[in-house]
């Protein structure tokens, strides 16, 4: 590969990447989600058999990835209403995604638990 | 072929003053200047707005989601107590379906407008970029409205 060809924008290309993949993948997902939501108006039993699909371990720890998806986007996303509304915003771009991944990992390691705990308790008992 | 031309009807250079104020250079025309047969408005600021709107809802939709992850996925034993009595109970109260509304129309058309640059990026071909989007707005107006029905006739005695 010749050098100095291939672009890398380091953390502002890779940050628009994830912001892009994140958005995509929750859109899909809020489309299935008011389709679920909607077997309200076709009878209880119906919304409950569906909802026990999330209870699934599976879909359990999807939804802990969906958490990580929509709290990475949003807090990328106000790091982006800054870069584009805050003077200095684009000169602290760097330092505003480093903080965006240091609350993003708090949060997430915060959420471990509180969002799991239905499969933490299916699997190892009380 | 001449190599020293120095008379006839060679271009003006810089040191000949060819204006002076009892001469004036004629006065040309800018190629896009309006001008009366100029429609009023070729484009919109349709983008700008699509930029602004981003943005704006992206606040909202912060503390709309992260509430709702909040008391569905987090509180109160997590997904284990999401059940149709559960949804019943929530949106026994106007101020939840308000809440459940602005974040359908909100979220739904972020990420329209977020798919909508996606397919103008990757989708090269003027064809499958058309049904791409076509394909886009009609599933967002499908589920736009069909959640909308759904909050709005919700009957919890449906059984």
């Amino acid at each position: 590969m010749p050098a100095g060809t291939l672009y890398r924008g380091r953390e502002g290309m890779w940050s628009w990447v994830a912001h892009r993949v994140t958005g995509v993948l929750i859109f899909f997902f809020l489309f299935v989600h008011v389709l679920d939501t909607a077997l309200v108006r076709v009878s209880p039993e119906a919304y409950d058999d569906t909802v026990a699909i999330y209870k699934t371990p599976l879909v359990n720890l999807m939804e802990y990835g969906l958490v990580a998806a929509i709290l990475f986007h949003a807090l990328n996303g106000l790091r982006v209403i800054a870069v584009d509304f805050w003077s200095k915003g684009a000169k602290y771009q760097k330092q505003m995604l480093w903080t965006v991944m240091g609350v993003w990992i708090v949060l997430m390691a915060g959420a471990f638990y509180p969002v799991l705990q239905h499969t933490l308790r299916t699997l190892f008992g009380s | 072929m001449s190599t020293t031309e120095t008379t006839g009807t060679s271009e003006p250079t810089d040191d000949v003053a060819l204006f002076d104020v009892d001469h004036p250079a004629p006065v040309i025309e800018p190629p896009r200047a309006r001008t009366a047969k100029t429609p009023k408005s070729t484009r919109g600021n349709f983008e700008m707005y699509g930029w602004l709107f981003m943005r704006l809802s992206g606040i909202v939709l912060v503390v709309l989601v992260l509430g709702h992850l909040l008391i569905q996925l987090v509180l109160d034993g997590g997904v284990s107590k999401v059940g149709f009595a559960f949804v019943a109970g929530r949106w026994a109260s106007p101020f939840w379906q308000v809440w459940d509304l602005a974040m359908l129309w909100l979220a739904m058309l972020h990420g329209a407008n977020g798919l909508r640059t996606v397919i103008n990026d990757y989708a090269e071909r003027d064809n499958t970029r058309f049904w791409l989007k076509w394909l886009l707005y009609a599933a967002t107006v499908f589920t736009v409205l069909l959640g909308t029905l759904v909050i709005f006739t919700f009957d919890p005695n449906i059984r």
